[in-house]
């Protein structure tokens, strides 16, 4: 034994997981609220995936098991992989995404804490890039359908693919305001107008996903005031998003949607609070966070506005990640009694 | 009221100093034996002066100060020195050392005291005076305080601060000393003023010692010293924290606090600088927290020497369920590798160690790079860097992220939640590293010593040849010039040829012939 022969009380890997899922579960209450029972179902495919992948790496690398699985990290993995994607689709979406995390992304790159790439994200570049077409039906927002598919519908759903008679996917999925946004302006009209005229759209952004991102924004508050994350990533990531998204908007307001819109869209806010501020993947320097979350927000608005895909948030992380050890070696802070 | 800067990161660990500080300091009584190990400062041993079988008087010098940097240590007591040999001594390396043993006659006769004004004194005379009554630091790194209050290497020095910061949980042996003995220490502050003469003297205490506050501002009425509340957070008392917090100076890496014109000492090292010279009273005891399971907590005066199971028994003796013991606080502390063991001068607290008290810590986890490390690091340090590149043994990588800034305060261990014993792993580098250092210094001067033999034997052998080569030319130039050898030569050439006719004449057999010509030879 030697010193410190004191531990800080309650600071455990588990004790840090478990606040930052305590911190997502304003946002999934929101997001039950708003689409229905199907994110609750997805978020149980999603943890059972990810705890029964992680117990099987644990097992195949000779980790204790009991100590390790009740970490808390693989569940929040299956977590953000779940919130990233639509909910209503096949079984096997969410299953492959988890499986790509916990196996590949994150145990055969070493396990916990010696990952590069944001294991969620890496899920979600999987899935985006093999199955596109069902990366874009999402849920229309309960107040816009009438009635809403019960729960045994949307079970018969996801392990049948099959809807009730009658009913075509169209009739309960849409495009994200994000995407609205994308074809209209392509398409000569607009921002405001669209925005006028489509009834998918709320005060902020999307009817039911700007209550969730604000509930994200709450989650990420929570954790700033229990200390598990600091302000670095998410005011760089915010301010810089913002700054960007205000600069095109003032240029031409009618091809570009203001700074809140965008905040409130998509994953912006669980990008900034919840991905982006990952400790295995993300810098360590206080310096080398503002850096990382500026870039992950400009990015995350180029992808956005300019790119191919309905939002930015995991391709911005993933290329900031590779950036990572860089980062951490040139933000290396002045030590105590050196003159940097 | 002064303005108080920060240092980085910190901590706070729960504080448990009210179980210690409810009683007053408490005298210890005389052991039986005392230990006096010689290694009890930074810096060379003291070397022993007494053989077994002296006779020793209370506060006798029995090894005096070797060097510059070093300290006389004294008899604790009067009695017999009974042996100077190897003994446990509390050392976080558990090794034994070289202690003078003393058998205690039971009389504490005092030797003859001689008080001084210091104030008639010259500094270097209260310097030497300081050395040889044993003056080191108390505050744990017992660094010789003549050699702080030296004015004449070292440059100006504009501040003295004084450390009653006593940063650590369950230590109280400062604050106690504060308490109640706070005009003595004042005392010794003037003495250190006077040698240094500072501008300012700054008096840091961590404010969760209100009355040691009080008292100390009490006795400091009638003098410009200033008494500073400074928050509490740990690690407020390491030297060059309590500095940048009071001054808003940074000691440079690598450096002590002189080379920016401030000298820092220890509240307990005061108060033995004023019994030094006001009272002729070497360093032969000093204030020791006796803390943790134990059933009466409480400060000690202890003579330097008593085996700390004595201690232990002071305090009503451990409770059943103690494990093992820690030495000075449980952030830097080590532990007691016995309680033959005796107490030494930078033993500021001994702390009974149970189960529920100190838990063992979780299973360690693999690091998540949470950085909360870096975040707490008072030497603003990467930490989780550090223990990347320890564990992988890239060392000179460790050494470029400053490794050796280090204070081993332990605040990373206590904050991180994967329960990694961070500062174990920068002991672990820093002690590689200095091997490794070892080792190449040990080859360099091998190589060096081996280059030089060969260059020494290359040039022997050339001198050598060079001075053949001189001594034929001489030979020869002597031979050519010297008729007297020509005619020499010739007489032998002419026996030779004489010897080869005669041989050719008689045909002696060759045997004689051998002998003739060697014969011939000289």
């Amino acid at each position: 034994m030697s010193s410190p022969y004191l531990q800080n009380p309650g600071s455990g890997v588990s004790g840090i997981m478990l606040r930052v899922l305590a911190a997502l579960l304003p946002a999934i209450a929101a997001y039950y609220y708003f689409f229905g029972p199907a994110i609750l179902v997805s978020l149980t495919l999603a943890s059972a995936t990810a705890l029964a992948a992680e117990a099987a790496m644990l097992r195949l690398r000779g980790y204790p098991l009991r100590y390790f699985l009740s970490d808390g990290s693989a569940l929040l993995t299956g977590w953000l992989l779940a919130l990233s994607i639509p909910p209503l689709a096949p079984w096997w979406l969410i299953v492959v995404g988890t499986l790509f995390a916990i196996v590949i992304a994150k145990h055969l790159y070493g396990g916990l804490g010696h990952n590069l790439f944001n294991p969620a994200m890496v899920g979600f570049a999987v899935l985006m890039i093999s199955f596109p077409s069902h990366m874009t039906h999402w849920l229309t927002p309960l107040p816009l359908v009438h009635d809403g598919l019960s729960l045994a519908q949307q079970l018969a759903y996801f392990f049948g693919e099959s809807l009730p008679s009658g009913m075509n996917l169209d009739a309960v999925t849409m495009a994200t305001p994000l995407d609205t946004i994308k074809t209209q302006v392509s398409l000569g009209r607009a921002v405001g107008e669209i925005r006028d005229n489509t009834p998918i759209f709320g005060a902020l952004s999307g009817r039911g996903t700007q209550v969730i991102a604000a509930f994200y924004l709450l989650g990420g508050l929570f954790m700033l005031q229990q200390r598990v994350i600091t302000w670095h990533i998410p005011a760089a990531f915010i301010g810089v998003f913002a700054l960007v998204a205000g600069v095109f908007h003032g240029v031409d307001a009618s091809r570009y949607a203001p700074p809140l819109f965008h905040l409130f869209s998509g994953g912006a806010m669980l990008g900034a609070f919840f991905i982006a501020t990952d400790y295995v993947t993300g810098p360590t320097t206080p310096k080398g966070k503002l850096i990382f979350g500026g870039c992950v927000g400009l990015l995350e608005y180029v992808i956005r506005v300019f790119g191919g895909y309905p939002d930015g948030v995991a391709f911005a992380v993933l290329i900031m990640n590779a950036a990572v050890p860089l980062i951490d070696a040139y933000t290396q802070p002045k030590v105590f009694g050196h003159t940097k | 009221m002064r303005t108080l800067s920060t240092f980085h990161g910190g901590v706070h660990p729960p504080q448990n100093k009210d179980e210690s500080n409810r009683l007053p300091i408490a005298p210890a009584p005389l052991p039986a034996r005392l230990i006096v190990p010689l290694r009890q400062h930074i810096g060379t041993p003291a070397r022993p002066i007494v053989q077994p079988g002296d006779l020793v008087l209370k506060g006798q010098m029995i090894a005096q100060a070797a060097g510059p940097v070093s300290a006389a240590l004294h008899a604790p007591t009067s009695g017999r020195v009974v042996a100077l040999e190897n003994h446990a001594v509390p050392h976080a390396s558990g090794m034994p050392d070289l202690c003078v043993i003393i058998a205690a006659d039971g009389e504490d006769r005092w030797m003859e005291r001689q008080p001084i004004d210091y104030r008639n004194v010259d500094p270097a005379t209260l310097g030497e005076r300081l050395r040889d009554a044993g003056v080191v630091g108390l505050g744990g790194a017992v660094f010789p305080t003549h050699v702080k209050l030296d004015s004449g290497t070292q440059q100006k020095i504009h501040t003295l601060v004084v450390n009653g910061a006593e940063c650590e949980p369950w230590i109280t042996s400062d604050d106690m000393l504060m308490r109640e003995r706070a005009g003595e220490i004042v005392e010794g502050i003037k003495i250190m003023a006077h040698m240094i003469q500072p501008e300012e003297v700054l008096i840091g205490i961590e404010d969760n010692k209100p009355e040691a506050i009080a008292a100390m501002r009490k006795a400091c009425q009638g003098t410009n010293y200033e008494v500073v509340a400074v928050p509490t957070l740990y690690p407020t008392g390491g030297e060059k924290q309590l500095i940048k917090v009071l001054t808003g100076k940074e000691v440079p890496s690598g450096c002590r606090p002189p080379s920016i014109g401030v000298s820092c000492s220890n509240t307990g090292t005061a108060y033995t600088v004023h019994r030094a010279l006001n009272h002729s009273e070497p360093v032969i005891s000093r204030v020791v927290t006796m803390t943790g399971n134990v059933s009466k907590p409480q400060n000690f005066e202890v003579l330097i020497g008593t085996p700390i199971g004595e201690i232990v028994a002071q305090a009503g003796g451990a409770k059943a369920d103690t494990r093992r013991y820690i030495l000075g606080g449980p952030m830097m502390g080590f532990d007691l590798p016995s309680l033959e063991a005796p107490l030494v001068k930078s033993i500021n607290c001994v702390i009974a160690v149970s189960d529920a008290l100190f838990p063992t810590a979780p299973p360690v986890m693999p690091c998540i790079r949470c950085s909360r490390c870096a975040q707490s690091c008072p030497a603003e340090l990467q930490p989780f860097e550090l223990y990347w590149f320890a564990q992988s043994r890239n060392f000179e990588k460790a050494r470029a992220y400053n490794l050796f800034d280090c204070i081993e305060c332990g605040c990373c261990d206590y904050v991180c939640p994967s329960n990694i014993p961070l500062v174990s792993f920068f002991r672990f580098a820093k002690s590689e590293i200095f091997s490794i250092d070892r080792d190449k210094k040990a080859a360099e001067i091998a190589r060096e010593r081996f280059e030089f033999k060969e260059a020494r034997i290359a040039r022997e052998k050339q001198e050598k040849a060079a001075m053949l080569a001189k001594k034929q030319a001489q030979m020869k130039a002597a031979a050519a010039a010297d008729p007297d050898a020509a005619a020499k030569k010739a007489a032998i050439l002419a026996a030779v040829e004489r010897a080869k006719a005669r041989q050719v004449a008689s045909d002696v057999p060759s045997g004689a012939d051998q002998t003739t010509q060697s014969s011939e030879k000289p």
